[in-house]
């Protein structure tokens, strides 16, 4: 809501400067965006008349004006603007005048023509947006007169950003009503006369939307000059608004919205066929809205219709075919109060915003409408003329908004605010914002709300009302201080900033990246799942809901790698979504993951190292330090997947298991995928259900041995199918209960070993924690791993 | 005899000449050894007559000592000479990197959101979290948002179907606690929330911590007390608060509060633009309405709620001038943190 000073102080003048009256303002809730200037830095610019205009000899398009209006009389003005005519009034820049820009105006020669000054356009002095031509001033306007005098000009521009609950403040009377009840200063509203009726010709007005529209009033004004010019005063003061000036009508019926918050319509009389229906659209109804947008109704929003049509689309906007032209002589103004839910979001529907539809979404005063349309028939009737008509209405009284009848309890507010206000100013304050006192004792008040406020309903509306009327920054401050429970902390519980301390130690980078990815990047990673959409993404290229982590991740990787980047280690934690059974109680599952990626050499180039590119077991290693935070590594365990992912690497894929389920997976990305999406060869991820991740071990302690540990190596030579975890656990098993540990410490394809066959060297650990071992002992079991691996693997000595 | 006295300047000599272990041996087999030219001297003793034999005797030795000494004194000099050149040998260049110091690093979203997650947690905070595709009810409904509502256009929401949005704020998660938890609450809810909006200081996702606080009697003075504080905590200074009143449909009385600005201290400058403020966040005193929706009688107890963007504390705080670069996860972005 833009708003000029001048304006607000004609209803509300505290001894207040201008800064002090924004930051009061802001400081009760009503946030001053911008002050502006409502024309630009100038001086010396008076009223001037053009009292006679010759062509310029010289030059097809100057002309030689005489302008009166300087102190010293007549001066010769060389002009170029089109509309520069006899008899026009204009801005007159005099000798000496200064500009915005602190363009001065001197006594210059055009073509060998003499010229004494400037005759102004708005923009030349920054007072709007018109660029045709002269500013042409009313005929009446005082020539000679300090333009700047003479149309209030060092007057402000206030923008309001008004929170959706302050309906009321969409208008001059409601925020000069708070500015008064702020400064303790009077409050002059508008006097509006009763206009006496010159003609009895009325329509009947029908109210078949029940609720939706319990107030209709109108009234005819016949036989009106629309072409009547709109005096300087209104347009000027609808300019500082915002709000251009469309011809006298419905400059009048935009500064009674403005001044008084009403929103109102002037139907073409002439076009409207017999009475007056509110009523709810037919499905497929058509309506050409001014703005010349067709739209098709549909049955939830409020129409004006005539006996043949729609006219109107209520509230949000009036149609074109019976809009009010210059040619217009009769005129049906419509002062209505449509209720807030039957107006809400119906705008948008239709991708419309208007003045009225943002007013009556947020409510407007439902008793206001008599004295709207009065107000704008006095001034239609001063600048357009015409007889003016009776006033007609429906009205149902049931369905109008009841007042809210609203006790306050004193301790409640007292405890509420932490502090206990003065009876009397509360009284005051509570009153001055047009609340009624109706009863009063002891501990509490009851007030009846008034009926432009439609967010006060309840006790805690009005405590707010008399929080920041008090001032919140003069309110109280307190450290609360809490009973406070030790918190039940379970040992074995692993956080989230553990296992990103985990990858941070090993090099990784935490990402961001946003949960709506690229259809067509996603696609690579949603086999077989059900993705979620969103029906309004902000673009194309964020449309669906991730349901893995490693898109935007890879995502990333592609980002640093088209900036010259050539080593990365991602990683990142967060939702990832999916559609499930409609008809579950869990609709869209969502579940924690926690996902690395892995690309380039293993080191930074450094003077230490040779450059050597990562494989499979950097990410494994990564992966198996991620669990080891768990400090219960032993209950996961990698298994080749059964069923590898498309677009990961059948060869290079292994499934992490806890308790027989699957919990994740690490490998490489497929290298058709990671072709197919440009982010580079050789590229390792892994994805884990973070929850699998967040309940670890409390250590138990096993006691230490004094006795010494005996160790033997075993080089095994077995065919390349086996997988080296089988032939641990089947070494572990053979060996006995003394064996200690067991290591792989060789892995051999080569010279001596069989094509097909890979050579594994062991080395286990066999101690007693009661007695040293025994040579014969050991061989035993040696022997008996020997044996057994032999057996259920083929597996011989090298 | 006479001998002696010659042999021992000799051998002094050579000691003293000796350049390895290896000559210094050479020198103790040539003069000590058994059939050294020293020792030998030994035998010449039995020429002599019995009184003379002890003098004669104890010179020898005396010799024998003197350049064993004198031997055993070179020896260590030669045996530092070779420690040292090998130390000197061994000289690394120790201004070198080390080997393998690279360090990975958090998000600072997540810094940020950790060091609020500190504060709040030593006094006492739990933190709670719930899902990001939220449902009406506890996106807005509960949140005394009932469809139609103006307030709903300030949330441009994404949609995923009529009843489900992606998040516009963390407090359905409030919501989530209150019906989850009875009692005195005091609580965080960190995360990731969505807003159909890209600018220039807009990001279609971004992080909030919200905060609530139930319990018998808490005031307005306990909510401004409390935001204060940890604004104050948060940015390790003594830095100036401001309450401003404003809506939200959820909390009444509602506040945005403001810092005073970091950049310019309150002088007004391009960052604030020319206020002297920054905003950085919204809080208010739980609406009754809210209470209700949750099956808690307003009546018994009070509560605020409080909710601040988390980039915009991480931009104040680390410098950062374009909200956009959190998204980007760009390496050397990254890496600053």
């Amino acid at each position: 809501m833009k708003i000029s000073e001048s304006w607000l102080r004609e209803w509300a003048n505290p001894s207040i400067g201008t800064n002090d009256l924004v930051a009061q303002v802001t400081m009760a809730g009503l946030e001053v965006d911008a002050v502006e200037p409502v024309a630009g830095e100038f001086s010396g610019v008076v009223v001037g008349k053009i009292i006679a205009v010759e062509q310029h000899p010289d030059a097809d398009k100057l002309r030689i004006c005489q302008v009166e209006g300087h102190a010293e009389g007549m001066q010769q003005v060389v002009c170029g603007a089109p509309n520069a005519r006899e008899g026009l009034i204009a801005p007159f820049a005099t000798i000496g005048a200064k500009l915005p820009g602190d363009f001065k105006i001197k006594k210059a020669k055009l073509r060998g023509v003499e010229s004494f000054g400037m005759l102004c356009g708005q923009t030349e002095l920054e007072c709007g947006d018109d660029d045709s031509g002269l500013w042409e001033l009313p005929a009446d306007a005082p020539v000679g007169t300090d333009l700047r005098e003479y149309l209030d000009l060092n007057d402000k521009v206030l923008e309001l950003d008004l929170t959706p609950n302050r309906s009321d403040c969409l208008s001059v009377r409601g925020i000069a009503r708070e500015v008064s009840v702020l400064n303790h200063c009077a409050y002059n509203p508008v006097v509006i006369d009763t206009v006496a009726p010159e003609h009895n010709e009325v329509r009947q007005v029908s109210l078949d939307a029940g609720d939706a529209c319990p107030r209709y009033v109108g009234r005819l004004i016949k036989g009106i000059n629309n072409k009547a010019p709109s005096p300087s005063w209104l347009v000027e003061k609808l300019r500082r608004s915002g709000v251009a000036s469309l011809g006298a009508v419905v400059d009048v019926t935009n500064y009674v919205l403005l001044e008084l918050g009403q929103p109102m319509h002037a139907f073409d009389a002439a076009k409207v066929q017999g009475n007056i229906t509110v009523r709810l659209a037919q499905a497929g109804e058509k309506l050409e809205l001014l703005n010349d947008q067709t739209v098709t109704l549909k049955p939830n929003v409020l129409v004006i219709a005539d006996e043949q049509k729609a006219l109107a689309f209520a509230g949000v906007m009036g149609g074109k075919a019976s809009a009010v032209s210059d040619d217009t002589t009769d005129i049906l103004l419509e002062s209505a109060f449509f209720a807030p839910i039957a107006i809400a979001g119906r705008a948008r529907d239709f991708g419309l915003h208007t003045d009225s539809s943002h007013r009556y979404e947020r409510g407007v005063d439902h008793q206001l409408q008599n004295q709207a349309l009065e107000r704008a028939t006095g001034l239609i009737k001063d600048i357009c003329g015409g007889q003016v008509g009776e006033v007609f209405s429906a009205v149902n009284e049931a369905d109008l908004p009841k007042p809210a009848v609203i006790t306050l309890n004193k301790n409640r507010l007292a405890k509420t605010l932490g502090l206990r206000l003065e009876d009397a100013d509360v009284e005051r304050l509570l009153t001055g914002l047009g609340l009624e006192l109706v009863e009063q004792s002891d501990d509490a008040w009851q007030f009846v709300g008034p009926s432009y406020r439609f967010d006060i309903a309840i006790d805690a509306d009005l405590v707010e009302e008399l929080a920041r009327l008090y001032g919140y920054d003069k309110l109280p401050t307190r450290t609360p201080v809490f009973a406070n429970e030790l918190p039940s902390t379970p040992e074995n519980a692993v956080s989230l900033r553990g296992l990103s301390a985990a990858l941070v130690a090993r090099g990784y980078r935490e990402a961001i990246t946003y949960s709506f990815v690229d259809p067509k990047v996603h696609a690579h990673f949603t086999e077989g799942k059900k993705v979620v959409t969103l029906k309004n993404p902000i673009s194309a290229d964020m449309a669906e809901m991730r349901t893995s982590l490693l898109p935007g991740l890879v995502q990333a990787l592609k980002y640093n790698l088209n900036r010259q980047q050539t080593r990365a280690s991602l990683f990142e934690s967060g939702l990832v979504f999916e559609c499930g059974d409609a008809d579950s109680a869990d609709i869209y599952p969502q579940s924690r993951r926690i996902a690395g990626l892995l690309y380039g050499n293993r080191q930074a180039t450094a003077w230490c190292h040779a450059k050597e590119a990562i494989d499979f077991f950097d990410a494994k290693g990564d992966v198996e330090a991620l669990l080891a935070v768990t400090r219960n590594s032993e209950a996961f365990s990698f298994v080749p997947s059964a069923q590898p992912a498309s677009y990961m690497h059948p060869g290079q894929c292994a499934d992490v298991m806890l308790g027989g389920q699957c919990v994740g997976f690490v490998g490489a990305l497929h290298p058709s995928t990671a072709k197919a999406l440009d982010c580079g060869k050789n590229t390792f991820v892994f994805e884990l259900a973070l929850e699998a991740l967040l309940e670890g071990a409390v250590p138990a302690f096993n006691p230490l041995s004094r006795f010494p540990a005996v160790s033997r190596d075993l080089a095994l030579v077995v065919e390349q199918s086996v997988n080296a975890t089988v032939l641990e656990t089947a070494i572990s098993q053979a060996a006995g209960e003394h064996l200690k540990a067991v290591s792989l410490f060789d892995v051999y394809v080569g010279q001596g070993v069989p094509e097909g066959h890979k050579s594994l060297a062991y080395n286990l650990t066999f101690q007693h924690a009661e007695r040293t071992l025994k040579d014969d002992e050991i061989q035993q079991a040696v022997d008996n791993v020997v044996k057994t691996l032999a057996e259920g693997y083929g597996a011989n000595l090298r | 005899m006479e001998n002696l006295a010659e042999l021992t300047t000799q051998a002094l000599k050579l000691v003293a000449e000796a350049n390895e272990l290896a000559a210094l041996d050479h020198i103790r087999v040539e003069y000590l050894g058994k059939k050294g030219q020293i020792t030998a001297q030994l035998k010449s003793l039995g020429k002599l007559c019995a009184e003379e034999r002890p003098a004669a005797g104890a010179k020898i030795n005396e010799a024998k000592v003197q350049v064993q000494d004198a031997m055993n004194a070179r020896k260590a000099d030669l045996e530092s000479a070779a420690i040292n050149a090998q130390l000197a040998a061994d000289t690394v260049d120790v201004t070198l990197p080390g080997r393998e110091a690279e360090r990975g690093s958090l998000h600072p979203v997540t810094h940020t959101l950790n060091r609020i997650e500190d504060i709040f947690v030593r006094a006492g905070y739990s933190v709670e979290q719930g899902p990001e595709v939220e449902d009406d009810f506890h996106n807005f409904e509960a949140l005394n948002i009932p469809s139609h509502h103006p307030a709903r256009a300030m949330h441009d929401t994404f949609y995923v179907d009529d009843r489900h949005v992606l998040r516009t704020h963390t407090s359905p998660v409030q919501i989530r606690t209150m019906l989850k938890r009875s009692g005195p609450l005091k609580v965080i809810c960190p995360g990731r929330v969505y807003r159909c909006d890209s600018d220039l200081t807009h990001t279609p996702m971004f992080h909030q911590v919200e905060g609530l606080v139930v319990d018998k009697d808490v005031s307005f003075a306990d909510l401004k007390g409390v935001v204060s504080q940890f604004l104050r905590t948060f940015f390790e200074a003594d830095v100036p608060v401001r309450f401003r009143p404003s809506y939200f449909p959820f909390t009444e009385p509602s506040a945005e509060m403001d810092i005073q600005c970091t950049h310019c201290k309150g002088e007004g400058c391009r960052v604030c633009k020319q206020t002297g403020w920054l905003e950085v966040g919204g809080c208010g005193m739980v609406h009754p309405n809210v209470f209700k929706a949750c099956d808690i009688n307003p009546e018994e107890v009070s509560g605020f709620a409080f909710g601040m963007g988390v980039e915009r504390l991480a931009m104040l705080r680390y410098g950062i001038k374009d909200l956009r670069m959190f998204f980007e996860n760009d390496l050397e972005f990254l890496q600053q943190f």
